[in-house]
């Protein structure tokens, strides 16, 4: 260790980004078996409620109403299982994202937090790793449950092509990058595992539930509406709809990207102002 | 800068946790250039907060440090690029081999593979961790896991090299291999190096100078050496066979500070015991006495924390239950 060689560091803003990223992600990829239980759930709620609430087939056999022709004009797919698998992909979004609170607050109680805390990394940094490592981890998971929905025998819409694809992958990276910062936002202060879990139980359900996820959006009672309008999931899964399974256009498409694009960069801005408040005591 | 300039200046330094829990209360103080200063105090006096403000990990509620000439608090980045840190928990990644977390590290202070990769080859052959280097953290020792700790804190060559209880928990020939690190940095490389400790042992084998800390307060700095003279140097227990006053012959004698007769012995302050005694027992000869027993008691470290906080370190170390709950209190409030 001679003093001869000195150094030209990085002064970079942000460097230390992509180190702390690839930190989280390695103990992501090195788990194969946490891996697949991000992907279980989703997948189970494909298989079993997707599969088993085949609503086409309760007005079946009665005279004069086709079927199909109901699944349309309610749900917008000729079967229940095409509409609901494309929430999926969404709400595999939910679940993985929401556990980066998780990895926050082990971090700090593990002491990795005031190490880096102790090197020339900037605040941002710190938490944009955990967010994009977050929505890194999100879009490969979701990616997954769209090709299990694809195999389980999803009809897909008329207006469907390869780029629909692509604009799938848009769409989900910035609502993963809008959670993500969301819920790493919620739990800035945390240093209980206790409180990630918490929010975890607490946001997750009625995200689901105040969205398209199940149900038209049409068909909620007012209230509900009202929520589930404001609620950028819907957004998310409508935008997936409309590029996988719907046959009515993509008109509606740039509202739902500049709705999801715009939460995922107020939240993400807020989420970085806080770090400077709350990571240094 | 020059070589008796103060590397790191502390004035008035405090931090008051939830507006009432005053854990650093007022602090200066001042190391020198290549210098092992330590800061000995039992748990919970306040030496994690003071270390966690100079890192700028946390930030003080009154009062400056500069670090280098940098202020801790305007200019935390140049702060944080010129020091390095070995905090008391075991930061790495448990998930990442050896070699993984110390790039990691080198990347954190923005240094270039080109060189990171050097860096760490040396650093992990400094540590004896080469061959070790492609194994999961999981499977390290906590030998080994503080060696890499060190390691990480090096990477960037900081210097000055801060370390919060470098030796807790540690089994006794891994303390001393530790030790021998941090001599060992001072010596080759000329680092200036902050420690903290509960251990009056340590202290005394590694430390140029101490502040003793004690709920949140520094009561006295110094050498080691100047710390034990400070009490009026060694101790001499005497006993004679006849029944008679012989405080002024002694107090004569060279180097003897304060004689004081007690249960019929008597307890001679000398600041060089060695000399002393058997000038003592010339003395003592030359006058027709018998000495039944004599006894030379150098002090440690453990009489001087006695003497300043008026109680043995080892009595405040015994009360864990309230350390504990202390340390608690002021993690939560930490958070």
């Amino acid at each position: 260790m001679s003093e001869s060689d000195e150094t030209q560091v990085s002064k970079s803003r942000m460097h230390g980004l992509w180190a702390l990223t690839n930190r989280e992600l390695k103990k992501w990829y090195q788990q194969p078996f946490v891996l697949a239980m991000g992907i279980i759930q989703p997948i189970l709620w494909l298989a079993l409620l997707g599969k088993a609430m085949n609503i086409g087939n309760i007005v079946t056999g009665i005279p004069g109403i086709d079927p199909t022709k109901i699944m349309m004009a309610t749900f917008g797919t000729k079967d229940y299982f095409s509409f609901m698998s494309m929430s999926m992909v969404a709400f595999t979004v939910v679940f993985t994202t929401a556990f980066v609170g998780m990895s926050v607050v082990w971090d700090k109680r593990l002491g990795f937090m005031n190490k880096v805390l102790s090197t020339p990394v900037s605040r941002s940094a710190i938490i944009l790793s955990k967010v994009l490592a977050a929505s890194v981890r999100a879009i490969f998971q979701a990616a997954i449950v769209a090709a299990v929905a694809f195999a389980l025998g999803l009809s897909t819409g008329s207006n469907f092509a390869w780029y629909s694809i692509l604009g799938i992958f848009a769409i989900v990276f910035l609502i993963s990058v809008g959670l993500a910062s969301f819920f790493t936002a919620l739990t800035l202060r945390a240093t209980r595992m206790e409180m990630p879990q918490a929010i975890f139980q607490l946001v997750t359900l009625p995200l689901m539930f105040a969205s398209s996820a199940y149900f038209p959006i049409a068909q909620m009672p007012s209230w509900l509406q009202a929520v589930a309008n404001v609620n950028p999931i819907s957004y998310t899964i409508d935008a997936v709809r409309r590029l996988m399974v719907f046959s009515d256009g993509f008109k509606q498409l740039p509202l739902d990207f500049a709705y999801v694009g715009i939460f995922a960069v107020i939240v993400t801005a807020i989420c970085v102002v806080l770090s400077w408040r709350y990571l240094n005591k | 800068m020059s070589e008796n300039e103060d590397v790191i200046k502390v004035e008035g330094l405090t931090k008051v946790y939830n507006h009432n829990l005053i854990a650093v209360d007022h602090i200066d103080f001042s190391v020198k250039r290549g210098e092992i200063f330590g800061f000995l105090g039992p748990n919970g006096a306040g030496k994690t907060t003071t270390i966690k403000m100079l890192i700028t990990v946390i930030r003080p509620t009154e009062g400056t440090a500069t670090i280098l000439g940098g202020d801790i608090a305007k200019q935390s980045m140049d702060v944080r690029a010129a020091i390095g840190v070995v905090p008391q928990e075991y930061t790495a990644d448990e998930d990442l081999t050896g070699i993984e977390n110390i790039l990691l590290c080198a990347d954190l202070y923005g240094i270039p593979r080109s060189v990171s990769k050097k860096r760490a080859a040396d650093l992990l052959n400094l540590v004896e961790l080469t061959a070790f280097k492609d194994k999961r953290v999981q499977t390290f020792s906590g030998g080994m896991r503080r060696r890499l700790e060190l390691a990480c804190g090096l990477i960037n060559r900081p210097k000055v090299l801060f370390l919060d209880e470098p030796t807790l928990g540690l089994d006794v020939q891994t303390r001393a291999a530790t030790w021998n690190y941090v001599k060992m940095l001072k010596k080759e490389f000329g680092m200036t190096l902050f420690l903290t400790t509960h251990y009056l042992e340590e202290a005394d084998a590694l430390c140029d100078r101490i502040a003793i800390i004690d709920h949140g307060k520094i009561i006295v700095v110094g050498t080691p050496t100047e710390l034990k003279d400070s009490l009026g140097g060694d101790i001499i227990t005497l006993g004679i066979q006849k029944e008679e006053d012989i405080t002024g012959l002694i107090s004569k004698i060279e180097h003897v500070k304060e004689v004081k007769k007690e249960n019929g012995s008597y307890m001679i302050k000398s600041s060089n015991g060695e000399l002393t005694a058997p000038l003592i027992i010339e003395a003592l000869r030359k006058s027709g006495h018998v000495v039944t027993k004599l006894s030379l008691t150098k002090p440690t470290l453990n009489e001087v924390y006695l003497q300043y906080t008026g109680k043995s370190m080892r009595d405040a170390e015994e009360s864990r239950e309230s350390v504990m709950q202390q340390r608690m209190a002021m993690r939560r409030s930490r958070a």
